[in-house]
């Protein structure tokens, strides 16, 4: 980095077209993917984008097999396995004594040793890694298309099934004792997920797209008290990330993907130590003595 | 059970369990519109199962859980153990006014009558001063008082509660007892599973007895007797064993 002054920051977008197209990209990621990783964490489900990661490969494997390295094929193929993957895991779950996070992890394992296989036989072990790891500075038009037209659709979804949603995860008994809302926001909250695990995959891969889901959203936990709060603390984290990632992988001249999610990381170590809202140094300070009402709580 | 009112709910030979093994069995009779009914009985006894039955949650074995002139959507219901999570970033306003959910359902917006509802709600409860506050600030006694503003929304004419004083402070209990009265005032249905023997006889003018089959179903004077207490219990031991029976507490008679 041999220029440190303000323009560093911005110059590499101004000078590449590539670097433009890669941050668009994450930050129209940053819109879709943060919310849902919020509602992820606050059902619990922290580890079910993991998962779905993995039942995405075989389909866009198959994607790929079919038409090459073609964002459409691939994207389509990752889209109705991890749609498979939810509406069978969805299935035994009511049907057979099995708990969610059981048949879930059983059809995801089965999905990614197909994926895996399909990609060793018929491609190279540099395809694997490209749908693995994704390439986020060779984001085309049609890529860059799709990424937004999915942060637009999820958006929207989510702004539609928000309130049953919120009661869905903070106190589902309740809902369906009110409506039958609660399967149709269950079901279209799986589809979102499927949906930005797609949209993402392109330019981080896989598995690391869930880095840009979850990370800023449990990062933002520390920050704010409402959902709402959380989801904007969320993106505007993932905001950041990618912007500094995407600079530090410019300047220093390492892989960007893992660049963005570490980044998102380290702001997820200082959240966690530094958070206004229960992070760790809040809570070791020694603190003055609470209102009355607060000690009834307690 | 009673002549005059019209009933509300009807159970039919009713059968309930799980994966096929029965849990309370052959319960026959109604609920009348306006009865305070104390469901009593053992733990394991059917209590939960036969309140979750007419909230349409399991399906009868056999028999039938009838809804006379209701929906669904007509009961209110405050299951035993809510898995509300007290970390969860959510107002104890924002939780008591989703008691509003027949009014404004997904779409519609809370308004400035309905912040008036849910303000007068948690007024009733005690706690107006805590409608800002993260619900996780709040005692299980003051959580389960928020719950009772969320239940007064609903405004709905069949009430179940599940063991609503369990774990609470004597304070909250009695506050509740009296919105529980006021319901009763309002004409509203009430059935609510309870383990307090003395807090049925004063409040509660009906009782049914339960322990895996109905053991006596009626007022509270004559129903609440010692001999079929003794009965439940005793049904308590066949199923549990005399050393399950013998570690827990018997029920006060």
């Amino acid at each position: 980095m041999s220029d440190l002054s303000p323009y560093a920051l911005i110059q590499p977008f101004l000078d590449y077209g590539f670097m433009r197209r890669s941050l668009i990209g994450c930050l129209a990621l940053s819109i879709g993917a943060p919310p849902i990783g919020v509602f992820l964490m606050l059902r619990r489900m922290s580890l079910v984008g993991d998962a779905m990661a993995h039942a995405i490969l075989p389909g866009a494997a198959i994607g790929f097999l079919i038409a090459g390295l073609s964002l459409f094929a691939m994207s389509l193929g990752g889209f109705i396995t991890g749609l498979t993957v939810v509406l069978l895991s969805g299935v035994v779950t009511r049907s057979t004594i099995l708990k969610e996070d059981a048949s879930l992890a059983s059809f995801y394992l089965l999905s990614l040793a197909l994926g895996v296989m399909i990609v060793s036989v018929k491609g190279s072990s540099i395809d694997l890694l490209h749908v693995l790891f994704g390439s986020v500075l060779a984001l085309d038009d049609t890529a860059l298309l799709l990424v937004v037209s999915i942060a637009t659709v999820s958006t929207l979804v989510l702004a539609l099934i928000y309130r049953p949603l919120v009661l869905e995860c903070f106190d589902s008994d309740f809902l369906r004792s009110v409506s039958r809302a609660s399967l149709p926001t269950h079901f279209l909250f799986l589809v979102l997920l499927v949906l930005n695990l797609v949209g993402g995959f392109q330019a981080l891969g896989t598995l690391m797209v869930v880095g840009i889901m979850l990370l800023p959203a449990i990062s933002a936990r520390f920050w704010a008290v409402s959902v709402a709060g959380m989801i904007a603390a969320a993106v505007v984290l993932a905001f950041l990330a990618s912007f500094t990632g995407l600079l530090l992988s410019y300047h220093f001249d390492i892989p960007s993907g893992p660049a963005i999610i570490l980044t998102a990381g380290g702001f997820y170590l200082l959240s966690m130590l530094l958070g206004a809202r229960g992070g760790a140094v809040v809570r070791l300070m020694p603190r003055r003595p609470r209102g009355q009402a607060e000690q009834v709580a307690t | 059970m009673s002549g005059t009112k019209p009933s509300l709910v009807a159970f039919d030979d009713l059968t309930l369990g799980y994966d096929g093994v029965p849990v309370l069995s052959g319960v026959s009779g109604t609920i009348a519109e306006g009865d305070l009914l104390a469901l009593i009985g053992p733990n394991g006894a059917g209590k939960s199962t036969l309140l979750k039955a007419m909230m349409g949650e399991i399906k009868p074995l056999s028999g039938a859980v009838r809804l006379l002139g209701l929906k669904p959507s007509d009961i209110a219901y405050l299951p035993q153990r809510s898995d509300i999570d007290p970390s969860f970033p959510m107002s104890v306003f924002d939780c008591v006014a989703m008691g509003l959910w027949r009014e404004i359902g997904v779409f519609g917006g809370v308004g400035r009558a309905g912040r008036e509802k849910v303000m007068a709600a948690l007024e009733t409860v005690g706690l107006a001063a805590f409608a800002r506050s993260p619900i996780g600030s709040l005692s299980g006694g003051q959580l389960q008082r928020s719950l009772f503003a969320r239940l007064l929304l609903q405004d709905a004419p069949l009430i179940l509660l599940d063991e609503p004083f369990r774990a609470i402070d004597a304070e909250t209990v009695e506050n509740l007892l009296t919105l529980i009265e006021r319901w009763h005032g309002e004409g509203r249905t009430i059935v609510a599973a309870l383990h307090d023997t003395r807090r049925v006889r004063a409040h509660f003018p009906k009782t049914l007895i339960v322990a895996r089959e109905v053991v006596a179903w009626g007022p509270t004077k004559e129903v609440l007797t010692p001999a079929n207490l003794g009965r439940s219990d005793q049904e308590r031991a066949a199923w549990e064993g005399p050393a399950a029976h013998a570690a827990e507490a018997r029920l006060p008679a």
